[in-house]
């Protein structure tokens, strides 16, 4: 209870400051701030854009604006740059959160949105990956399957779309439940 | 060596199939031409592709049942990508600069980079085709079909669960953001169908692949193929592609559209019945049954 109202606190004081997404040039370039801005304690959230800069797989980082500045100058440092940083003036698209389970015996698949991984949960090898529509998607296919979860490359340093997003989700919770 | 031409493809050839898609190899060249199929790689232009999974399952299938059914090998554009776009980028500028003067009854489009504005010009060519082929999409051409508002220009789409979905979803632009309350899985294929139709986000046709394969249009479903029933097909990566490959290969052969869903959906479920398979078979240990399947549901 303590922590929802924390939680909406804090809500409530990212609006009052209100908040600006970043944009930036292709999906490859979001997801490589994303990790550089999280791992500095930034509070971002990747998040589908308005319609009216909408051109296909995209993404950007929504921020509270009071960071400017700083968020910036970081990703400035890392040769990361925005194309453009606008307020958010309308509501922004939530990456999807309902992932399915279904297991085979001692096989586990886990599909969030349009991809499916699939893990032998003896071994933890990955033996399939399947859906999505990017190209990337068989690319990484073929960088995943045969390998140990320990040993396997995040799609998210290896992909550049949203199915490499998506599979990143269902990896992440094969991850905890193997 | 010029890998793609801007003739007219198919014009008093026997091609009857185009198939657009990509190859994950950073390295692949834009290369356009008629494939053929050997052992475990196709070859096109002289290069071996790999099969598995992809855009080269998908084609894979259909030439296997384009040879079963004494047709000639598709015609294949294909550029290496690996989610970056910029293969692709290439291929739409060819694509948008040539397919108007194409002549295929049938064109499929498959794994590639949602680009709305390059696809849409890409659809201005196929309406200059002076005899419009049958358009069939399934994985990233599905998506910017519908980001574009021009699904209904496709003739049939080949989602899955997921991606019908996502469909549904009238306000999602990609299956990563389709809301939870749609994805829920108490949602019923035919609610969801309903959905993707009433929002003009589905293709005049939909062969939905799952645990039942249904084939529907706007009217509702038309039929359901269920049987044989195989569990360990889903997680194999290249199930859905093999069927997409094999429905085109049935339609540009002259099967009609309702029919060859209903014998793809069965052929590929009996090819991967044949396959005995785990769910960590590869998509290769299938396709090498699909004339025999397509024996036993054309022949007997």
């Amino acid at each position: 209870m303590l922590k929802k109202f924390q939680k909406r606190r804090e809500n409530t004081k990212n609006n009052e400051c209100g908040r600006g997404m970043l944009v930036f040039e292709n999906t490859t370039q979001v997801i490589r701030a994303e990790s550089l801005l999280k791992k500095q304690g930034m509070e971002i959230k990747v998040m589908g854009p308005p319609s009216y800069i909408r051109t296909g797989c995209d993404l950007v980082i929504e921020f509270p604006l009071i960071q400017e500045l700083a968020i910036l100058r970081l990703l400035k440092d890392s040769n990361t740059v925005p194309m453009q940083t606008v307020p958010v003036s309308s509501e922004l698209l939530e990456p999807v959160d309902l992932l399915h389970e279904k297991r085979y015996g001692k096989y586990l698949m886990i599909r969030a949105a349009n991809m499916k991984i699939t893990v032998d949960t003896e071994t933890r090898m990955i033996v399939n990956v399947s859906g999505g529509g990017c190209p990337d998607v068989p690319y990484l296919a073929g960088e995943l399957v045969g390998k140990r979860l320990d040993e396997a490359p995040e799609p998210r340093d290896i992909g550049h779309t949203l199915c490499a997003y998506a599979l990143q989700l269902a990896l992440d919770r094969v991850v905890t439940l193997c | 060596m010029r890998l793609c031409t801007a003739a007219g493809i198919g014009s008093g050839s026997d091609v009857m199939l185009g198939i657009v898609g990509t190859v994950p190899k950073e390295d692949f060249p834009m290369t356009c031409g008629r494939v053929e199929s050997k052992g475990d790689h196709l070859l096109i232009k002289g290069r071996q592709v790999e099969i598995n999974r992809g855009t080269p399952s998908m084609i894979a299938a259909a030439v296997e049942t384009l040879k079963y059914m004494n047709q000639s090998a598709p015609y294949c554009y294909l550029v290496g990508d690996v989610g970056d776009g910029k293969g692709c980028e290439k291929l739409y500028r060819h694509l948008i600069d040539t397919l108007d003067q194409t002549s295929f009854n049938t064109i499929s489009f498959h794994y590639f980079q949602p680009d709305v504005h390059r696809f849409r010009d890409m659809m201005k060519s196929i309406d200059k085709i002076k005899k419009r082929p049958t358009l069939i999409a399934d994985a990233g051409f599905m998506y910017v079909a519908k980001m574009a508002g021009l699904a209904p220009s496709f003739d049939l789409f080949t989602p899955d669960a997921g991606e019908l979905a996502y469909l549904a979803d009238e306000k999602a632009p990609h299956p990563f953001y389709t809301r939870g309350f749609i994805l829920h899985e108490e949602n019923l294929v035919p609610d969801l169908i309903r959905r993707a139709y009433e929002h003009g986000n589905a293709a005049v046709n939909l062969l939905v692949k799952g645990e039942k394969d249904h084939i529907a249009n706007q009217k509702g479903i038309l039929s359901v193929v269920e049987e044989p029933s195989e569990e360990n097909l889903e997680p194999i990566g290249g199930t859905g592609d093999t069927l997409t490959g094999i429905v085109s290969g049935l339609i540009a052969s002259g099967m009609d559209l309702l029919s060859a869903c209903i014998v793809a959906a069965k052929t590929n479920r009996i090819a991967g019945a044949y396959a005995r398979p785990t769910p960590a078979s590869q998509i290769h240990q299938i396709i090498k049954y699909i004339p025999r399947a397509l024996e036993e549901l054309i022949d007997q």
